[in-house]
């Protein structure tokens, strides 16, 4: 691939003077980005048409494409050079984000054409979160759509601070000044609240070349730079020795016992063997010893390089932890205030339980608080119970281990994260974090001398929760209401806590929504934690129809603590019993929500215990229990056969 | 953004972190070794992320039975040299079938000996993870994959649903049965991979080397005749050429170009006035419009 003129084949010397010369150039990673037909991906093939970076079978497949799939006549269509998937080429659109390569003398680029359907913004993000700079396009005819806005403010989100605004397509409104200045004027206005450091229009025809590689004949008022001139000389912001060392540790390499390194990325600052750090969980220190490499040990190594880290002394550091600088480090908490924008299909919910992955690091995490919504055309903010696909929030996460960060403004390798639901292991959502929350480091647990094993002690019982869940009428409070009785004449400790009762007092204020089921369930799991704590054994009858809630109140509680009770009741069993005449109203459209008609009921993959109700006693179901309980000694040191069945 | 890092620091850097994610988030990952320049680098790579230890994992070649014989001749040659676990495996149903990319076409033979052979290979190991040396500039389905690319339990790709990127952070979760094709030189293009080989020195097949070699024109390609399996259609002739492959794959399925470059840098050379892409010397490529992302959602790598 040349954009240089071609060398003499034997001479060996001109080649490595080339390579050399490759190697002095600075790197661009960009994206395209916009509404739908804004001529993003057109841009794209014009780029490497025009700086002939396009091989002869290449272009012979793209003209038989362009008969077959183009939108232009007989012409060329480029955006079949990046709409790589069967489906984009038959569709005409981009569905996921493509990255091509191309290189002109001074430098080389790495462009990400990202797609610019609302539905999927995920993959433009995808390609945002490595970009140092973000081409807006417009098509002239159109002005600023929703989508430009959407885009321009995901990528001022993700810390892009230079911005082309080009204005395509001005061809079709005669190379209009009037229509440019109009729109770069739109432009400027909202976007001087995202804080870009630099916003450059160009007016451009994309398919036909104006203002591409060189200035264009069509448009003699434009005096300012064509597109690739200025991709090529704007200033890019030099790694910043003085930012404090940050190594998100990734790997500990242990192949003897006489060595043991700590691999990783350093994400910012410069690191050099006597150099004193700390471990940011910690707080113990220790020096650098060796950076290491396969190519012999390093005198210092700087942001960017991927090395081995051996310490002077053995301190505690695994994956996840990071070593930084003992005057500036991170921020070490387990609750922190983040922007956050939602990927996936199934709205975020404050109370559910997510997987938060950082660069190295892993924690459970909830949404404690969604503070508010911001709305992408506006960018007021707006209050919301939930977040929607593609939608941005500020939220409160708390994890349930503390992690190492940087705000995402000083650092986005150690300020980012992402959400991975653990049903899934689908990726819902991005964040960048904004602060610590000081609440997590001064509310400190209160310690007490009476512990949970010796209160359970005095009742000579194992505390636990046994968590009946079902559909509304399955019998789970009937069942449970019989097993406690047989408890409590066996003298043990017991509470039931009844979602309808519940319903009464603590959480009079939650409805019936997916938010409000959730919340029901967290304070729910809070309450019987306690109740366990207090040797207590908790019988817990509610509905409970989401498994993410059930595991997250079992993982409020040590192992062996949670048994889930599947109470199996068919629905059409239970719409038949109808004990409260709730099926009957929710059947007639009169209760909204209701878990089997409108609301779907997840059942438990691996419950301790499958009670299939039809045909069987209260006695029967309640024994089965009983048989669990024993077997998992919460109960012990007695006959059963002395219990009437 | 770093200027005190060259390019290939970066690509490098990039390579090696994504190396290190995989042994560390990964139960059992694998490294699919193809022998050609691509997986030399990747190998290099491998062997630079884990220092002073050795790579964690295994090598798996997939043996289709009709890969050059200097080919198999080098990859045993650098497992000695470097001591790397090496696994191969052939599709044996395949072989008791007399599957032959002369008689059964590209199609067949490719799907067959390599994709089927693939998902086997990877079912009988239980890989959960597995690196490939593919790059984003060789293909336009290629260009739209991600770095972690996730496979159902079928090996199969879902283009129209990837999971999001988001900066260097990879979700490595899986359920079971399920795995991620890993491609740590996405971001390199042909032109950084013989960069590098020259900058590093590192060892490649001799075939990329121009040589005297026997071979036929067919289909407007040259064909290396490496073995007797390849019978002579009328009217064809042997001739003794000046070639070398700038891919290699299965020798019957890969073109020869005329050239001269005995050296690395005459190769590179050649390289830089190319007028066609390196694909053009894959068969596979061209037998329909799209067969490289359909191939892949079979379970291609």
């Amino acid at each position: 691939m040349n954009t240089v003129a071609p060398i003499e084949a034997s001479a060996a010397e001109e080649i490595r003077a080339y390579m050399a010369e490759q190697e002095k150039k600075s790197l661009l990673r960009f994206l395209t980005c916009g509404s739908v037909d804004d001529g993003k991906s057109t841009l794209i093939g014009r780029l490497l048409y025009d700086t002939k970076l396009i091989f002869e079978d290449q272009l012979a497949a793209l003209q038989n494409d362009s008969r077959k799939h183009g939108t232009n006549g007989e012409d060329i269509d480029f955006a079949l050079l990046v709409d790589g998937l069967e489906a984009e080429r038959e569709q005409g659109i981009t569905i996921d984000v493509a990255y091509r390569f191309f290189s002109t003398p001074k430098r080389k680029f790495i462009v990400a054409d990202t797609p610019g359907h609302e539905q999927y913004t995920r993959n433009m993000a995808t390609g945002a979160s490595t970009a140092d700079l973000a081409i807006v396009l417009v098509d002239a005819r159109q002005g600023i759509l929703r989508q430009t806005r959407r885009h321009s403010f995901i990528a001022s989100l993700l810390g892009i601070r230079n911005i082309v605004l080009a204005i395509n397509k001005i061809d079709l409104v005669d190379y209009s000044q009037a229509i440019f200045d109009r729109i770069v004027a739109d432009y400027q206005d909202f976007a001087s609240k995202l804080g870009f450091q630099s916003i450059q229009p160009i007016p451009l025809s994309a398919r036909f070349g104006d203002n591409v590689i060189s200035a264009s004949a069509n448009m003699p008022w434009y005096k300012g730079p064509a597109l690739l001139e200025h991709l090529e000389d704007v200033p890019l912001a030099d790694a910043d020795e003085e930012r404090p060392f940050r190594f998100p540790v990734q790997y500990v390499n242990r192949p003897n016992l006489d060595f043991r390194g700590f691999s990783g990325t350093i994400a910012s600052g410069v690191v050099a063997p006597g150099d004193e750090v700390v471990v940011a969980k910690s707080g113990k220190s220790s020096r650098v010893k060796r950076v290491v490499t396969l190519d012999g040990d390093l005198d210092r190594a700087v942001e960017g390089q991927a090395v081995t880290l051996v310490l002077e002394d053995e301190v505690e550091v695994s994956r996840g932890n990071m070593l930084v600088a003992p005057s500036a480090r991170p921020e070490v908490a387990d609750q922190f205030a983040a922007h956050l924008v939602w990927f996936a299909e199934h709205a975020l919910i404050p109370g559910r339980s997510y997987i938060l992955r950082t660069e190295t690091d892993q924690a459970t995490a909830t949404v404690t608080d969604l503070k508010y919504r911001i709305d992408i055309n506006s960018f007021a903010q707006e209050a919301a119970k939930s977040l929607d696909l593609n939608e941005v929030g500020v939220v409160n996460i708390s994890t349930q281990e503390p992690i190492a960060f940087d705000p995402y403004k000083s650092n986005r390798s150690t300020g980012s994260f992402i959400l991975i639901d653990r049903l899934t292991n689908a990726t819902v959502g991005a964040g960048m974090i904004d602060f610590g929350l000081r609440r997590a480091s001064n509310v400190h647990w209160q310690a007490l001398d009476v512990s949970k094993a010796s209160r359970a002690d005095q009742k000579n019982q194992k505390p636990a929760v046994i968590w009946f869940t079902g559909l509304s009428g399955s019998g789970k409070s009937t069942v449970a209401n019989l097993v406690e009785k047989r408890l409590s004449s066996l003298g043990k400790h017991t509470y039931i806590l009844d979602g309808d009762n519940v319903r009464h007092g603590l959480n009079r204020d939650l409805g019936f929504t997916e938010e409000d089921r959730v919340e029901n369930i967290r304070r729910v799991g809070e309450v019987a934690k306690l109740m366990v704590d207090a040797g207590l054994i908790v019988l817990v009858s509610f509905i409970s129809p989401f498994r993410s809630e059930r595991r997250m109140v079992r993982e409020l509680l040590a192992d062996g603590e949670f048994l889930e009770i599947f109470v199996d009741t068919p629905f059409e069993e239970c719409a038949r019993r109808d004990p409260k005449g709730l099926y009957a109203k929710a059947l007639r459209g009169e209760i909204k929500n209701f878990t089997g008609v409108d609301s779907p009921y997840e059942a438990p993959e691996n419950p301790e215990l499958h009670l299939h109700t039809v045909g069987r006693t209260t006695e029967a179901l309640a024994s089965e229990v009983e048989k669990l309980l024993v077997e998992h000694g919460i109960i012990f040191n007695y006959d059963q056969s002395s219990w009437s069945i | 953004m770093t200027k005190s890092l060259t390019h290939l620091q970066r690509l490098e850097a990039e390579a090696i972190h994504i190396f290190r994610e995989v042994a560390a988030t990964f139960t059992k990952p694998v490294m699919l070794y193809s022998i050609g320049k691509d997986s030399s680098v990747m190998l290099h790579l491998a062997m630079k992320a884990f220092y002073p230890a050795k790579p964690p994992f295994p090598f798996l070649h997939v043996d289709t039975t009709w890969k050059f014989k200097e080919m198999i001749a080098f990859r045993d040659s650098e497992a000695k040299r470097l001591g790397f676990d090496l696994l191969l495996h052939s599709n044996q149903d395949g072989i008791d079938q007399g599957i032959s990319p002369f008689v059964h076409g590209s199609n067949t033979h490719t799907h067959i000996m390599k994709t089927v052979a693939l998902r086997q290979a990877l079912d009988k190991y239980g890989f959960d993870a597995a690196f490939g040396g593919a790059r984003r500039d060789e293909e336009k389905s290629r260009a739209k994959e991600r770095i972690f690319s996730f496979r159902n339990a079928q090996h199969s790709w879902d283009p129209k649903n990837q999971r999001p990127e988001m900066w260097k952070i990879y979700n490595t979760r899986v359920a079971k049965g399920e795995s991620i094709r890993v491609f740590p030189i996405s971001n390199w293009t042909e032109l950084d991979v013989w960069q590098y080989i020259l900058q590093e020195n590192i060892p490649i097949v001799p075939l990329y080397y121009a040589a005297k070699r026997p071979v036929v024109e067919r289909d407007g390609m040259l064909i290396m005749r490496d073995d007797e399996r390849m019978q002579l259609l009328p009217g064809e002739k042997l001739q003794e050429k000046l070639v070398r492959f700038r891919t290699l794959g299965c020798y019957p399925l890969t073109g020869a170009i005329e050239s001269d470059a005995v050296t690395l840098p005459e190769i590179v050379s050649e390289m830089l006035i190319a007028r066609t892409s390196e694909r053009q010397g894959r068969m596979i490529d061209k037998d329909e419009a799209g067969s490289m992302e359909k191939k892949k959602r079979e379970g291609y790598f």
